[in-house]
């Protein structure tokens, strides 16, 4: 077929697709990619190259410079922190002021917030745990038309704004609200319980909100067992719940690590559930780090309480990382 | 391993011996599927006793129903004269080998095999004891701190039996237990399983789809098909005298030749065949309508393959082989139209006149057979009266 006879835009790939081949035919063309192959910069290198520079451009370098501003000093302008290096005549000044990080030592508040962050995160992760625990055996052992569609109702949540179900939780809790009311009409309680502004709301909130994230990867590790190996431990005479306590936990173990870091993580920076939830004096690190950033316009304080929050949580994960590298070892050896 | 189960002892030959598993008139339905239907068997003490049949005859649904796993719909299963319905798993003296092993992934070698005694709550030392002694009669004592996906298919298949037998059970289950493993292993650990068994006396039911390994292992096969157990017998009887069609079928290689009862005797039988183009003679009496169609089974290395026309009789009455075409009976004359050399013995297809093809398999006795038979030859096959057995649908 006469080219001019081709579509316009396959005329022009061609035509592209000559010109790069010519390109690729001269010789600096060739040398450097002779030069990028000698340094081993092959097609799959480029492809992984990908995510890593996303990582450094979207995680490592704003984490840099928050690092940075954690450094620096408050001052009236724009941006609100001094800048770390002093240039004078004959020397460059590297002023690093460590006085936010012993201020968060030194000031008992921030610590008391880490640690009560730390224990409404985990008491919300063992209770997502309880209650995901059997959703997700549930969901795993149903038959496979009722799994996809319990599985979506687990998803459905997320269909509708964070914000919203949270204020939806408001409108449940509050003294005036269904829940209350229902109870009051029905003539259980004569006068409205208090939920709102207590840690009760802020525990159902953060179980509700982040039930998904410890359901799904429970189910996923769930889903794969193998039926038999309970069929068997039976037969050597376990009851089916010694049976269950011996072999399914053991082999779930993976599911509820990587369940319970997916809603510990975030649970200990957790900021709007327990402001708007929880009461007035609920001391949560991410709320701190808040006001930190907005009422107090402190912009290195707040960047010490991050850095510190992100120490904090660089052990569990690490953990996490452990558990899930073994457990692909696991899989890939089965 | 047929011949030295026949020398030991015979308890289904004795109507007083009393069976060790009863299984009455069990049946199991899924939702329409019939899976079992009918089946009643009786398993004594120190058999091996092999289920066999094609994939979806009922075998491994019988073989958890015997473990527990499933409950009949109708019928009773008796394991030591005691009823088994309503029993769970945990409470039966039985142990059942996974065809997949179902070893446990997050346990040690010693720990899966410790962990059947561990749940009878037994003291340390004693299973302790008992694992050691367990993984040295199954040759894994090295690999006691191995993770199952650190062994292989065989060491596998030996930590799933040693698990199975810890408890010392009065009957094991075995739910394919060769099948995972490649031929020459398979081999040698038949044999393995049949010292074992011998050696601890523990009745064993076997499942399988492999007629080669219910021969080697069993001391009685029952052969099942599309929920029924058609016939039940020992390796030899099922071979040589099978009942069925089906069974001559499923067993080996056999050669089938349609025909109908012309003449019916307690002591013969002949049967004319279109198909071999002559009259069967066959040396035992059988009870069928006169007439009716009936198939002679005759399996291929018990034909004979020949230049010359067979001069004996082949053990038929000369009254009745003068009747028939040629004057022999169990006898055509055809064209090799195959050969094929499988090293201890040869297949020769050979072809009839009536379009029949035959099987026939001959012993390379010699490395250098004078003057072979080859491609396109005509001969004689022929056997002898003994060797064709009567089988109807």
């Amino acid at each position: 077929m006469h080219p001019s006879y081709l579509p316009l835009g396959a005329r022009m790939s061609a035509r592209l697709e000559r010109f790069f081949e010519m390109v690729s035919q001269m010789p600096p063309a060739r040398w450097s990619m002779g030069v990028l192959r000698r340094l081993g910069f092959t097609g799959r290198t480029l492809v992984i190259a990908i995510p890593w520079i996303w990582l450094l451009l979207f995680f490592l370098i704003p984490f840099v410079i928050v690092l940075k501003i954690s450094f620096a000093d408050t001052r009236l302008g724009v941006p609100p922190y001094t800048s770390l290096l002093e240039v004078s005549e004959n020397y460059v000044l590297l002023k690093a002021n460590i006085n936010n990080y012993l201020f968060i030592i030194k000031e008992s508040l921030y610590f008391k917030a880490f640690l009560s962050s730390l224990k409404v995160a985990s008491i919300s992760t063992l209770l997502c745990l309880l209650i995901a625990y059997p959703m997700a055996y549930g969901i795993a052992r149903a038959s496979s038309n009722w799994r996809n569609t319990l599985l979506l109702l687990i998803i459905l949540p997320f269909w509708t704004s964070f914000l919203v179900r949270v204020y939806a939780w408001i409108g449940l809790l509050r003294n005036n609200g269904l829940i209350n009311n229902v109870l009051m009409g029905l003539g259980i309680i004569d006068e409205p319980i208090v939920m709102m502004q207590t840690n009760f709301a802020m525990y159902v909130g953060i179980v509700y909100s982040y039930l998904p994230f410890m359901i799904l990867p429970l189910y996923s590790n769930l889903e794969k067992h193998d039926n038999t190996l309970l069929e068997a431990a039976v037969d050597l005479g376990a009851t089916p719940f010694k049976a269950f306590l011996r072999i399914t936990l053991p082999l779930s173990m993976p599911g509820v690590i990587a369940g319970s870091m997916l809603v510990f993580i975030p649970a200990v920076g957790e900021f709007v559930i327990p402001r708007l939830l929880g009461g007035q004096n609920s001391l949560m690190i991410g709320r701190v780090l808040w006001d930190e950033f907005f009422s107090n316009r402190n912009w290195p304080m707040a960047s010490a309480v991050a850095i510190s929050l992100l120490l904090l949580l660089v052990l569990p994960i690490v953990i996490f990382q452990r558990y899930q590298a073994k457990e692909t070892a696991g899989v890939a050896h089965r | 391993m047929a011949a030295r189960a026949e020398e030991r002892r015979e308890p289904w030959r004795d109507p007083q011996a009393r069976p060790y598993i009863r299984i009455e008139k069990v049946t199991k339905k899924f939702g329409e599927f019939v899976a079992v239907s009918d089946v009643s068997l009786s398993i004594y003490q120190g058999e091996i006793f092999c289920l066999l049949g094609g994939s979806g005859c009922g075998k491994t649904t019988l073989l958890r129903m015997l473990a527990g796993f499933e409950t009949p719909t109708a019928g009773e299963i008796f394991i030591d004269g005691q009823d088994m319905s309503g029993v769970p798993p945990y409470k039966r003296p039985v142990n059942m080998m996974f065809q997949s092993y179902a070893l446990f992934p997050h346990m040690t070698v010693e720990g899966n095999v410790a962990f059947g005694l561990k749940q009878d709550g037994l003291p340390k030392e004693e299973i302790a004891e008992r694992v050691n002694a367990m993984l040295s009669l199954v040759k894994l004592e090295e690999f006691a701190k191995r993770k199952p996906h650190q062994l292989s298919g065989g060491q596998r298949q030996r930590v799933a039996l040693a698990r199975a037998l810890v408890k010392r059970p009065k009957l094991l289950l075995l739910d394919e237990p060769l099948g995972a493993l490649d031929k020459k292993l398979r081999e040698h650990t038949q044999f393995e399983l049949v010292n074992i068994q011998e050696k601890l006396g523990v009745t064993f039911v076997v499942v399988t789809h492999d007629q080669e390994e219910a021969m080697t292992l069993a001391s009685r096969i029952g052969v099942m098909n599309k929920g029924r157990i058609v016939q039940v017998g020992t390796p030899h009887e099922i071979y040589e005298f099978p009942g069925t069609r089906f069974v001559s079928e499923f067993i080996g290689n056999v050669n089938m030749f349609e025909g109908q009862i012309v003449e019916d005797e307690p002591d013969h039988v002949t049967i004319a065949s279109r198909e071999l183009g002559s009259m069967i003679y066959v040396g035992h009496g059988v009870s069928t309508a006169p007439e009716a169609t009936v198939w002679a089974a005759v399996r291929p290395e018990k034909i004979m393959i020949t230049r010359e026309r067979p001069d004996t009789a082949l053990g038929v009455p000369s009254h009745i082989a003068e009747q028939a075409g040629e004057g022999l009976c169990n006898a055509a004359r055809g064209v090799i139209k195959e050969i094929a050399y499988m090293g201890d013995l040869s297949v020769y297809i050979v072809e009839l006149p009536t379009g029949k093809r035959i099987r026939i398999t001959q012993p390379n006795t010699y490395r250098h057979a004078e003057n072979p038979l080859t491609w396109d030859e005509t001969v004689w096959v022929s056997w002898h009266e003994s060797s064709a057995v009567v089988v109807t649908e």
